[in-house]
């Protein structure tokens, strides 16, 4: 076990970890924070994305004990205040359905809304392309992500 | 009908803010603190062997492991329509996968670790990995003692083979309507296996309290039919229906995978080995594949006549199922196909038989579509050759063919109202079917594809469904159901029923996921039934609940209760317009009147659901009398499809697909249905290819390897219709539309290969190398 600290949600925390633990197992069984999820423990499914430094990782895929001192968001602290934009539009275009990807996307969007706030259509599809959504068939968070930037949707 | 207020209209899901904000707890994020114990199961390597030995010993000395179980601690078989399952394996294994042996530690890392040094000794068997090796006469028994099985009264198990279960539908002279056709074509089609691939794994977690209850934390499609069959399963222990609670948090994808119980048995059963513990069990992605339902495969061997005026007059259809090793849920989707395989057709001679089959491969069970995507892929493409070989379109040759209100179906009931006919109307003309199109790249071509579905809810005649409904001291409700909102929209639909009847938005109705202690009976989330049985039930309460209402008002205001209304959260009079009583005024704390006594009390309301007229007791030679379904959900779907004629790649350009929702109560969410559906089931003939070894072990139980649709694999336009043919017994005329949406799928894309490139594919998946390949076999050919 090591002592590590972090800013976590804007917030400084320290926790005990195992040198063998995942950043998504320290966030969901220690940290209490339970939006990253765990689809396929691999990083094939994308639903366990954080922002780690500004970036999405997936969380499955870091070691917690590599994380000291660095800044993590997870879909919790993008939502400690109101709903953002792009949180309402995707309520409002259905962009989910069973919810169980909805974190991980919402997070994989959210860092490319920073990065470039009007992405087109093929750029959205290229940064989704690791987060799977079996529900939704994509469209609607295609749609959702195209209204908040100002685009029409077809 | 521009009248309803909240009825076909696009009302926010009540569900949003949870899950976009994160807040949505599902069974894995829920915490039981420092009790919590966790199984770790070891799974069978082989696919057909003897148990000789088990040895626990070593494992059972590493630090933390509390126990270790296997077959013997629990001696009981489960099932929902056939009991032919263990909750651990029992002397025998029957498929790579299976559970064996159940670790339990404080932590998974012990447990994980105590596993691997179990030892566990295989007597191996010959194994059938193959349906129609199965059914040789010298064929190993899988189930040499499936006479004995407890099992529902419509199916028909033959002793001493491995065939658990046959439906036989027959009708018409099938002799003179073979002699008396123009043209017969007679071929044979391939389905594989397909995994549901829902975001979330199944989880559960158990837990046996020292004052004898048990209470499963399940992730799942079906609280109450769970409770049932644990308290079933566990009776041997004292244990009652009123003993046993499932809670059922949110659910992260269903697709069927979650129906019935599977994995969840463990748990439950270990829990009562280790009292005051809760015992948590997670599938692996790769367990998730290896061992949960899979979609069965199947070999489906069609003869169909027709006339030269395209009329169809007979079907002869063949339908050989790998069921996998168990099918105490399989053997009722081959049940359902067994007396629906005629498709949405209008043939007087039919004959079908609709053969269940173990082999050593995992169980089959229950998936989106429930046995009809299968079949309508060999049967879409089946009709389309038929049309071509007749020269007639194949849109009008389904025109010629497709069933009407009235109608007889397979098994001699009348077909229900039905927007057939307007959904292949609507399709050709969104799609632009007549237009021809030719790709302007020399390299690729482009075909149109074309098929219609149709699907009826498979349940038992008595699969009920039923609602409480209670008002709040604000007027708002809280409305207990226990179908799941597995990311269909359930809830908001079922909040949209009750408000339209009582006059409060949807917004003041909270709906909870289910807890079988609190919220009352329903049958399962499965069939596509919910919408039309739940809804049904859930109007009725909200009806109980304004009589309770308005008989009160006549009461204390003596006004009749013909002439009052719900309107605004508030009670109105037609016939005295200034009267205006808002609820929240009175449904806890009822009325006082003149003397300062009150009258009434909370408003608490009820609704139960059951088809009536629904029955099972067909003639088991030929299906004949009964009404085994009680509707059928119809459409039509159509696509453009460009194919590169080097890679085989192809591109959906565009697709329509029609629906006939009865009554869409929210639009968008029907959409929504239509939009993932459709990709679901383009995934199953583009992409998604299960891969199973020689010894009948998964090779790809991973999304590396078994694909299933990116952002980058969908169509670039869809255009989903809604058609609205009302169902007389539908809630304001609803019926279900969840699976069918991925329903004409594959052959639109099997139809559209041979309009582009002339080449008939009769086996799924149609991936890019298999259309690469036969394109290349063509060109040697010539």
């Amino acid at each position: 076990m090591k002592e590590i600290t972090f800013i976590l949600n804007n917030e400084k925390r320290s926790v005990q970890v195992e040198p063998s633990e995942t950043l998504l197992e320290v966030l969901r069984d220690k940290m209490g924070l339970k939006s990253p999820k765990c689809g396929c423990d691999r990083g094939d499914c994308g639903a366990c994305v954080v922002l780690l430094n500004g970036k999405s990782v997936r969380s499955c895929l870091v070691l917690a004990i590599e994380t000291a001192g660095m800044e993590i968001m997870t879909l919790e602290g993008i939502s400690a205040k109101n709903l953002n934009a792009l949180q309402e539009a995707f309520i409002a275009f259905n962009s989910f359905q069973c919810g169980y990807c909805a974190p991980g996307i919402i997070i994989t969007v959210t860092e490319l809304l920073t990065k470039n706030p009007k992405p087109d259509l093929e750029e959205i599809k290229e940064v989704l392309s690791g987060n799977l959504c079996r529900c939704t068939g994509y469209k609607p968070i295609f749609d959702a992500i195209l209204d908040v930037t100002g685009k029409e949707v077809k | 009908m521009s009248d309803y207020k909240y009825i076909g209209k696009p009302v926010v899901r009540i569900d949003g803010k949870e899950k976009v904000s994160g807040a949505a707890i599902f069974t894995d994020d829920i915490d039981f603190g420092a009790n919590l114990l966790h199984a770790h199961i070891i799974c069978s390597t082989e696919a057909h062997a003897l148990i000789k030995s088990i040895d626990t010993s070593e494992a059972l000395k590493v630090k933390d492991v509390v126990n270790i179980f296997t077959g013997k601690d629990f001696p009981f078989k489960f099932g929902l329509y056939m009991k032919d399952r263990y909750v651990l394996a029992q002397e025998k294994v029957r498929f790579v996968g299976e559970q064996v042996v159940a670790v339990v530690a404080r932590t998974p890392q012990a447990a994980r670790k105590a596993a691997k040094l179990v030892k566990i000794e295989y007597e191996p068997l010959p194994a059938v990995f193959n349906q129609l090796d199965a059914m040789k006469d010298d064929a190993v028994l899988l189930h040499p003692d499936l006479d004995k099985y407890p099992h529902v009264p419509w199916f028909f198990p033959q002793e001493k083979t491995n065939i658990a279960h046959w439906r036989k539908t027959r009708k018409g002279d099938m002799e003179k309507a073979f002699a008396e056709a123009d043209i017969v074509l007679e071929d044979t089609y391939y389905v594989p296996r397909y995994a549901h691939c829902a975001l979330e794994t199944h989880v559960a977690i158990a837990k046996y309290d020292y004052s004898g209850r048990l209470t499963v934390w399940s992730s799942s499609q079906s609280p109450h039919t769970q409770r049932n069959l644990f308290a079933e399963a566990l009776s041997s222990l004292g244990l009652t229906h009123k003993d046993v609670r499932v809670i059922a948090p949110h659910v992260g994808g269903g697709f069927g995978g979650k129906a019935g119980v599977t994995m969840e048995i463990i748990p439950a059963a270990i829990a009562t080995k280790l009292p005051g513990y809760a015992v948590k069990l997670r599938w692996s992605r790769e367990q998730e594949f290896m061992n949960t339902y899979q979609r069965l495969g199947l070999v489906a061997k069609i003869k169909m006549g027709a006339k030269k005026d395209g009329t169809i007059t007979a079907i002869d259809h063949k339908i050989y199922w790998d069921a996998g090793a168990y099918v105490e849920y399989g053997a009722n989707v081959v049940n359902a196909v067994g007396l629906s395989a005629i498709g949405p057709y209008r043939i007087p001679n039919v004959s079908i038989d609709s053969i269940c089959i173990y082999t050593n491969l995992p169980p089959g069970g229950p998936y989106r579509g429930f046995g009809y995507s299968e079949f309508i892929f060999g049967l879409e493409s089946h009709v389309n050759r038929i049309a071509n070989k007749l020269n007639i379109d194949p849109v009008d040759f389904r025109r010629i063919n497709a069933i009407k209100e009235g109608d007889t179906t397979a098994y001699g009931a009348e077909m229900n109202p039905s927007g057939l006919h307007q959904a292949i109307d609507e399709v050709a003309k969104a799609i632009e079917w007549d237009k021809n199109r030719e790709s302007k790249d020399p390299k690729k071509a482009i075909g149109k594809g074309f098929a219609i579905f149709w699907k009826a809810p498979a349940m038992p005649p008595n699969a009920s469904s039923s609602a409480f409904l209670k008002f709040n001291e604000d007027g708002s409700i809280n409305l207990l159901i226990s179908g799941m909102d597995i990311g269909q929209g359930y809830q908001t639909v079922m909040a949209q029923i009750a408000a339209e009847v009582l006059g409060v938005p949807p917004s003041k109705i909270r709906v909870e996921n289910p807890d079988t202690d609190r919220n009352p009976y329903e049958w399962q989330t499965v069939a596509s039934h919910v919408t039309w049985g739940c809804g049904n039930a859930v109007k009725k309460a909200a009806i109980d609940a304004r009589d309770q209402i308005f008989a009160l008002i006549e009461r204390v205001y003596h006004l009749s209760q013909d002439s009052l209304y719900l309107e605004d959260e508030a009670v109105k009079c037609h016939t005295k317009k200034d009267f205006y009583l808002p609820l929240k005024d009175f449904v806890i704390n009822g009325i006082m009147t003149e003397d300062g006594t009150f009258k009434g009390g909370p408003i608490n309301a009820r609704g139960v659901f059951m088809p009536e007229f629904s029955s099972t007791k067909g003639d088991p030679e030929t299906s004949q009398g009964g009404h085994p379904n009680v509707h059928y959900t119809v459409g039509a779907g159509a696509l453009i499809l460009e194919i590169d004629k080097e890679t085989g790649k192809m591109r959906v350009l565009k697709a329509a697909e029609a629906i006939d929702a009865g009554k869409a109560i929210n639009p968008d969410l029907v959409k929504g249905q239509i939009t993932g559906g459709l990709l679901q089931g383009l995934a199953t003939v583009l992409y998604e290819d299960m891969r199973f070894d020689k010894g009948g072990k998964m090779l790809n139980p991973n999304f590396s390897d078994y694909k299933i649709p990116t952002s980058m694999d969908v169509p670039d336009e869809i255009i989903p219709i809604i058609i609205e043919v009302p169902q007389p017994d539908g809630p304001y005329g609803a019926r279900g539309i969840g699976e069918h949406t991925m329903l004409p799928a594959a052959p639109m894309i099997a139809n559209a290969l041979e309009d582009a490139l002339g080449i008939r594919i009769k086996s799924m998946p149609i991936t890019a190398e298999k259309v690469a390949l036969t394109l290349l076999d063509k060109e040697k050919e010539k």
